[in-house]
């Protein structure tokens, strides 16, 4: 119908927000990738010898892994020796207290909406922000470290708790699990490390924040997350970057794990940028997480809502080996323009009575392309395991394309795996219903689309879900039809 | 307050309204009756500004704005509302919230700044006990898993919140049973007043029978064929509307009886 046409607007007029750049002296390792690099990246931070070894061990498995090609899209060529793989803002990498923070950064930090000052941690948000591949600051340490919480920066986790690092470090996702992790293995620069002691309840919700700056670097971050017995943790991650012409890797890998009787609730709001609206240019987002319920009547709970992105290519999965242990999975995942995403969950149930749940909330508009792609495993052993996965898609126009790839494996006769799904557009009748009651048709997809994903909203932490119904919409802008 | 004049409209190439003519004042309750395909909903879509309803003729003037040349969001921030014949389920979006965005955009669009969430509730809880409306209804999704007869009266609920100036019902009583009938008019009744006016679309006379209208007016093949009060009405439920059939055949020329 010329209709849905008429009403699709010219998507150039909303600029990307946060396109700018930082000019600060980068310290850049020379272009390309070899055993150097991952040398030269081991060396300037400083690390100990059995981590230049666990690096360099990745690399040379990497080195002889295949490209994958099962996904759902055509895999950008990506010529990994034109790259610089690390960048580190030239001045001092740690800082202990803010007022030893180049003002410049400061400034673009207040830019993003982070001002890692003492009114931002009244509000009781902990900030640990990364600025291309070195943590800058980490606020609150002095009041987590009184409850013997841990978070801090990878790279100063590797200096002052290097035996904790060790233990944890590629347990989840070893190098060998994918081409991405293994490069991320040995090129990884920094993340966020993370431990709640036992008994513990982590007062305030810890967040991160990502930028990449510097031309031709990809970033490639690692976080560990460990949640000892009986403890609690809510993590946030939110992302942003600026405008470029060239593609950008970003291959992070997070690991968590829970012991018994913790959870870990990890929420993600990602509006990288996603290329112009005829697909040029935009950050990769192939990222790997895992979490593993290694306790008994542990809890992980991955929550993302994924805006940006040239290609968004992840599975936060949940192994769930301790008995009774819970694994969830909410995600809102919207395409626009020439946006791909392939992105869904895998729950590996193997202990006794576990439960996994799973909602996926796929919004494609424009030509974005959207997979869902799910795994519900269940291990002969996982006696009494429950799942339930809903995965929705919502097309908005008649150029976008939804796509679901669920797969379920049981190898146990006491499981039960619910799966539904719907498919659904946005009617005209049900923006012309909205308009005759004097909401215009912008704001009407923006409500429509917000009911659709409330459910997934309603996971995240209450300032982040209000920052996310906002992108919705604000990445919603144009694509009316 | 609604002025039609010679108002024609095509739907597809096809033409459905060929001149029609009405004057709606405020304060007056017209109701429109007709057979099927007469061009009853098309009215309604054209005085709405539904997409794929071309106009060809004619002019529709609403409080001296030309109506049809506004934008459907517009039209309803200048006090025009539907009550539609299928009201659309919107999941995910509640009633409330819903309502509360839709008066907003209204109040903005006059200039006037959001309503505070306390008067908001405050007005909600007035018209809920207006209209005998459940309130359990209003915290759902929008028409979600309603019956015909809820979504109906959630119309009317959402008139009585947006108070508009002209109302339009289309097909309001169908589907609905005589006790949701009775209390849908009960609430239509207490929201007339001098300064609103109601356009009642229907094909029987037994709506009418409580929500008395000033007017009756017939339409056929896409114009207004008959006018009169609520007797004609009364008129067309013993003899149908073949009697009108014979009668237009002579009035070709569209000779409108105006109202005494």
């Amino acid at each position: 119908m010329s209709t849905d046409l008429d009403i699709l607007k010219d998507v150039s007029t909303e600029e990307y927000k946060y396109g700018f750049t930082t000019n600060i002296e980068m310290d850049l390792a020379p272009i390309g990738l070899n055993e150097d690099t991952v040398r030269y990246i081991s060396a300037k931070k400083n690390e100990p010898e059995w981590l230049l070894e666990w690096r360099l061990k990745a690399y040379r498995h990497f080195e002889k892994m295949e490209w994958p090609s099962w996904q759902n899209f055509e895999m950008p060529a990506m010529d990994l020796q034109s790259i610089s793989f690390y960048a580190a803002p030239r001045k001092k990498a740690k800082y202990n207290s803010l007022d030893e923070v180049d003002p410049e950064l400061l400034a673009t930090f207040a830019k993003l909406g982070i001002p890692l000052t003492e009114q931002q941690m009244l509000a009781g948000v902990a900030v640990d922000a990364v600025f291309d591949s070195v943590s800058v600051a980490t606020t609150f340490k002095g009041k987590l470290k009184e409850m013997g919480v841990i978070f801090c920066s990878f790279g100063e986790a590797v200096q002052e708790y290097p035996d904790l690092v060790k233990k944890y470090l590629g347990t989840v996702v070893p190098h060998t699990d994918n081409i991405f992790a293994a490069l991320n293995a040995a090129v990884f620069s920094d993340g966020s490390f993370v431990y709640i002691p036992k008994g513990v309840r982590c007062p305030m919700e810890l967040s991160t924040y990502f930028r990449i700056n510097a031309e031709n670097t990809g970033q490639f971050e690692r976080t560990l997350i460990v949640a000892d017995d009986e403890s609690y943790v809510s993590y946030l991650e939110g992302c942003t970057a600026p405008m470029r012409d060239e593609n950008q890797l970003h291959a992070a890998v997070v690991e968590l794990i829970a012991l018994e009787n913790a959870e870990i609730k990890y929420s993600t709001v990602q509006n990288w940028y996603p290329g112009d609206k005829d697909g040029k240019g935009g950050i990769y987002n192939f990222v790997t997480k895992r979490g593993i319920c290694r306790g008994a009547n542990s809890k992980i709970s991955w929550t993302q809502v994924e805006t940006g992105s040239a290609i968004t290519w992840k599975y936060p999965s949940v192994i769930l080996r301790g008995d009774n242990s819970t694994g969830e999975f909410y995600s809102v995942a919207l395409t626009k323009n020439k946006q791909i995403a392939d992105t869904g969950t895998k729950m590996y149930h193997i202990g006794k009575n576990t439960r996994s749940r799973i909602i996926s909330k796929g919004i494609s508009a424009g030509h974005g392309q959207n997979s869902y792609r799910g795994l519900v495993q269940i291990g002969s052993g996982a006696d009494q395991a429950r799942n339930f996965t809903q995965c929705d898609s919502l097309l908005i126009g008649d150029e976008c394309g939804a796509h679901t790839f669920p797969y379920i494996e049981s190898k146990n006769n006491s499981a039960m795996v619910e799966h539904e799904a719907t498919t659904s557009k946005i009617g005209e009748d049900q923006i012309f219903y909205l308009n005759q009651r004097g909401i215009d048709s912008e704001k009407a997809v923006a409500l429509i689309v917000n009911g659709y994903a409330k459910e997934v909203l309603n996971q995240l932490p209450m300032e982040f879900a209000v920052e996310a119904q906002k992108l919705l919409a604000i990445s919603l802008e144009g694509s009316v039809g | 307050m609604l002025s039609i004049q010679n108002l024609k409209a095509s739907v597809e190439g096809k033409e459905i309204l060929k001149g029609l003519n009405l004057e709606v004042k405020a304060g007056e309750v017209h109701a429109i009756m007709g057979p099927n395909g007469a061009g009853k909903s098309t009215l309604a879509s054209v005085l709405t500004g539904k997409d794929n309803y071309e106009v060809t003729d004619g002019q529709a003037l609403f409080e001296g704005k030309d109506l049809l040349d506004l934008s459907p969001e517009d039209r309803a921030r200048e006090g025009v509302f539907l009550a539609f014949q299928y009201p659309v389920e919107i999941p995910g979006v509640s009633n409330i919230n819903f309502l509360k965005t839709a008066l907003n955009e209204i109040r903005a669009y006059k200039g006037q700044p959001n309503m505070e969430a306390k008067e908001f509730l405050k007005l909600l809880k007035e018209k809920q006990k207006l209209l005998e409306f459940d309130a359990a209804l209003a915290n759902r999704s929008l028409n979600e898993g309603f019956s015909g007869g809820e979504k109906k009266r959630n119309e009317i609920f959402q008139l009585a919140m947006l108070d508009p100036k002209l109302a339009i019902l289309d097909e309001t009583d169908s589907g609905l049973d005589i006790d949701a009938l009775r209390v849908v008019s009960r609430g239509v009744n207490k929201l007339r007043s001098g300064k609103n006016a109601f356009i009642i679309i229907t094909h029987y006379q037994r709506l009418l029978e409580y929500i008395v209208p000033d007017f009756v007016h017939v339409l056929y093949k896409g114009q207004i064929v008959k006018s009169g009060t609520k007797e004609l009405a009364l008129e067309l439920e013993e003899k149908g509307y073949d009697w009108l059939k014979e009668d237009s055949k002579e009035t070709e020329a569209a000779d409108i009886l105006l109202p005494r």
